[in-house]
């Protein structure tokens, strides 16, 4: 029960933050793909910058274990697929999972198709997965993160991503102050 | 009819959601979610409607076996996003219930929300994950399959938008 309440709070935390950003919003979101609207590249980065570093600092102060956190687990093909087939759907309906529930709260018809087609497309993969299943298993890398990966320090990943992605966001701030 | 109050400042915003996700950290262990949602309703209308169809499936066996997929983490937090939307849309003033007929999009934009939602549900159950449970809670991890899945999603998206662009005048 505790659980759920926990959920619920988190969740009501989660839309009202995709609001305020704009994120319920399809042309808001699919401008991304056209260059015209950076909102979903400034909001994704700034959110996984700050979560990114508050795990690593919090375990450095000793406030949380990042070691105790699940980290999801690599398959390659599944996910590289995936990624592409998701990217497609993306730009099609201007939406993601998240934010198709956001532009439903906000009174948008358009959110509603979209969790329709994601429920539809879930349940395919479901009654399908018989014939896709050894495909879905299939190059799995356990809980790979990128330290692992690469040998380095989780320090030094931790300071290279938050190099790229400060400079993608001061790029794009460039940009648009340029126009 | 009044204008549509504007957004937040993005930085800001994402600051205050990478807040909510590293409370989600803090608090459950884990990252926060949206596509597994949809997969734990559609497992409970399968066990509902054909209880031997889940049977067979391993993916919906794998969102029935830990208690009533109705009232999974998932989906309850995703209720909480629903309302927690709607609150802030209401209260900045920005909620198109009111003018629902003004925005009413095409069928054609509609056609293709369905369409996309039924490729992302298809590349989320592939990847385990969507833009928020893998991309940006995997990614803030720093999980490989993680960026793996975003950057296929961009690398995609890009790709595809010169293909679509009379959906997005």
């Amino acid at each position: 029960m505790n659980d759920l309440l926990i959920a619920g709070g988190i969740g009501i935390a989660f839309g009202w933050a995709l609001e305020c950003a704009g994120l319920g919003d399809p042309p808001k979101l699919a401008g991304q793909f056209y260059l015209r609207d950076f909102t979903v590249l400034k909001v994704m980065l700034s959110a996984m910058l700050t979560a990114m570093l508050g795990v690593f600092w919090g375990g450095r102060l000793g406030m949380l274990d990042p070691g105790a956190l699940y980290v999801p687990e690599t398959y390659l093909l599944p996910q590289l697929v995936g990624g592409l087939v998701f990217g497609l759907g993306f730009v099609l309906s201007g939406l993601c999972p998240g934010t198709s529930c956001v532009a439903l709260a906000s009174g948008r018809v358009e959110g509603a198709a979209t969790m329709l087609g994601l429920f539809a497309g879930v349940l395919l993969v479901g009654l399908a997965f018989p014939r896709i299943e050894p495909f879905y298993r299939s190059t799995p890398h356990g809980p790979l993160t990128l330290q692992r990966l690469t040998g380095l320090p989780y320090g030094v990943v931790v300071a290279l991503v938050t190099v790229v992605a400060v400079s993608t966001l001061a790029w794009i701030a460039k940009r648009e102050a340029a126009q | 009819m009044r204008p549509l109050r504007s957004y937040a400042e993005p930085h800001a915003t994402g600051v205050c959601l990478g807040l909510v996700l590293l409370a989600c950290f803090a608090l459950t262990g884990q990252g926060l979610g949206a596509s597994g949602a949809f997969a734990s309703v559609a497992s409970g209308v399968i066990a509902a409607v054909s209880p031997e169809t889940a049977v067979h499936s391993a993916y919906f066996r794998s969102y029935l076996q830990d208690g009533s997929p109705w009232t999974a983490w998932l989906v309850v937090e995703i209720m909480g996003v629903l309302v927690g939307a709607a609150a802030s849309a209401v209260l900045a003033g920005r909620t198109r219930l009111t003018f629902v007929r003004a925005v009413r999009p095409s069928g054609g934009r509609l056609f293709a929300g369905l369409a996309g939602g039924m490729l992302m549900g298809v590349g989320a159950a592939l990847a385990r994950g969507c833009t928020s449970g893998l991309a940006l809670s995997g990614g803030a991890l720093l999980s490989a399959g993680a960026w793996i899945f975003m950057v296929a999603l961009f690398l995609a998206g890009f790709l595809a938008a010169p293909l679509v662009r009379r959906l997005w005048p």
